[in-house]
């Protein structure tokens, strides 16, 4: 009786060990894959500032992609944000059970979240670019994209106010301070780095968007001048080039590019989560 | 002289009658302790004093409290009773954020900005929580890496930079080992010259030795209220009798 049990936790270690290892190794083949195939056509004319047919320039999709994510965060992280704050210190409190409309927005957003980006790219298209007359536009894809990475920005805020223990705000309460000062001098500051985790994910579903965008943002390969105008971000980018099938190559490299950027998104994300944290 | 006048208070947390028509004066400038069981309603009625029972779910208060004659549920603003009435809660609650802007947090809510006076109000308030000596050169490091004990005398010491009238103290020093309890009851001790102080324990011998009056609670009642010396060596209920002999709770 003790062997077998002894055998068969030696087997579910072994599972549990296996699974680890193969998502580990599917991850470094992916990179590695994408950098043996891309590092060989890294060349200085793909920064060049200005896209042409013979160049095919990531630079301008680069900022634009930089652009994008600034606008799209900008227009998202406030809204998700309040009303967080909003459905975790106003409206859940004083009654036992969450109330109705707290219950309808949680349903609402968890339903907004669940919705293919290429349906966003949709309504993005029929709603800003040709109901409102935006035309294909940085603005009308960070409208989009905002919209579609809003849940995410309120969950993991709504997550990570709820994490702030309670006798932070009774201590608060208790020193004479009233309820917005106790929500934004101490609730806030302490749920910060769960805020910015949540940021730093919406951050990557932008960076790695395209069926949203195409419809939304256009793909002119150029640097825009004014949020009126379309751009195509580095996602978009490699769509475009692989699927013309003319620069599969520039494509890897576009993807290495990509790949750079996002890694040290992370890790400045992670280290600015820390300081926060830390210094708190 | 009486800082709190209680009268025919009766609480209820949804049909939890948890308080039954209470009745108290509370002395100034002395220390009065509530004893009793878990859930006989003596942190219930702590809170009561400074509203802090008003975040609770569906809880129902009646009956008057009165702070210095001054009607606690009429149109008093509740954060300048919170202000006057201050709090020490049972699990030491630093902010998360350093020594010094957890002690200048209170006077900051109240207005004051000035750096010079800042620096002034966290050097008294430390002091008098005889904490300065340990903390005077870590003002700027977080509140969270202090002890359980450092931590608890660091919530005296903010709770008493907005200079209150009133300390109320939940239990604290459940959370403690003996010898941050021991600092902390010579430190209520040498307070109470200048506070008011009403304390919440389940330490028996803890309210024998630092208060001056006790009121024992069962049942969400007050069954004996009067000087800690004779209701410890001649209590006048039997029930109260039975509870600190330890027959019961």
């Amino acid at each position: 009786m003790k062997l077998k049990n002894k055998f068969y936790e030696r087997i579910m270690a072994m599972l549990c060990w296996s699974a680890a290892l193969s998502s580990v190794l599917a991850l470094l083949f992916i990179v590695g894959f994408i950098l043996v195939k891309g590092l060989p056509h890294i060349k200085p004319s793909l920064f060049s500032a200005a896209y042409s047919s013979d160049n095919v320039s990531l630079m301008p999709a680069l900022v634009s992609t930089i652009i994008m994510t600034f606008m799209s965060i900008l227009l998202a992280v406030p809204l998700g944000m309040f009303a967080a704050i909003y459905l975790v210190e106003y409206a859940g409190r004083g009654t036992l059970r969450a109330n109705k409309s707290v219950m309808l927005i949680r349903i609402t957003a968890e339903t907004l979240s669940g919705i293919p980006s290429i349906v966003y790219g949709l309504f993005g298209l029929l709603f800003f670019v040709s109901f409102l007359d935006w035309k294909f536009s940085m603005l009308a894809g960070a409208f989009t994209l905002a919209i579609m990475i809003l849940p995410l920005i309120m969950r993991s805020s709504e997550e990570a106010l709820l994490a702030v223990p309670d006798m932070y705000r009774e201590g608060a309460f208790g020193l004479g301070a009233g309820k917005l000062r106790t929500v934004f001098r101490i609730v806030l500051p302490s749920a910060m780095p769960g805020i910015l985790a949540g940021i730093i994910l919406a951050t990557g579903r932008i960076v790695g968007e395209t069926a949203a965008l195409v419809y939304t943002a256009g793909t002119v390969a150029q640097i825009p001048k004014n949020p009126m105008q379309s751009a195509r971000t580095l996602s978009v980018h490699m769509y475009a080039l692989s699927g013309e099938g003319l620069h599969v190559n520039e494509g890897y490299a576009t993807a290495v590019v990509l790949l750079v950027m996002v890694i040290i998104l992370n890790i400045a994300s992670a280290k600015s989560a820390k300081k926060l944290a830390g210094g708190a | 002289m009486k800082c709190f006048e209680i009268e025919k208070l009766n609480l209820h947390y949804g049909d939890f009658h948890a308080l039954k028509n209470i009745c108290m004066n509370i002395e100034k400038e002395n220390i009065t302790s509530f004893i009793g069981p878990s859930g006989c309603g003596k942190s219930s009625l702590l809170k009561t004093l400074n509203r802090m029972n008003d975040i609770a779910e569906g809880c129902r208060i009646s009956g008057d409290v009165k702070l210095f004659g001054e009607d606690v549920y009429g149109d008093m603003d509740v954060n300048m009773l919170r202000k006057r009435v201050g709090m020490v809660f049972q699990k030491p609650n630093p902010f998360p954020m350093s020594v010094y802007d957890n002690i200048a947090f209170g006077p900051r809510t109240h207005g004051i900005k000035s750096k010079y006076e800042l620096d002034k109000i966290v050097e008294k308030a430390l002091q008098d929580a005889a904490i300065w000596n340990e903390l005077k050169d870590r003002l700027k490091k977080s509140a969270l890496g202090l002890s359980g004990g450092q931590q608890q005398r660091l919530c005296i010491a903010r709770a008493m930079a907005v200079s209150p009238e009133i300390l109320l103290m939940d239990e604290p020093t459940s959370a403690l080992d003996p010898i941050s309890t021991g600092k902390i009851e010579e430190l209520l001790l040498h307070l109470k010259e200048a506070y008011s102080i009403i304390i919440v324990t389940h330490n028996m011998q803890q309210a024998a030795r630092i208060s001056d009056k006790t009121a024992f609670f069962l049942f969400g009642q007050v069954i004996e209220y009067s000087e800690t010396e004779s209701m410890f060596t001649m209590p006048r209920d039997k029930r109260t009798e039975d509870y600190i002999t330890g027959r019961f709770g």
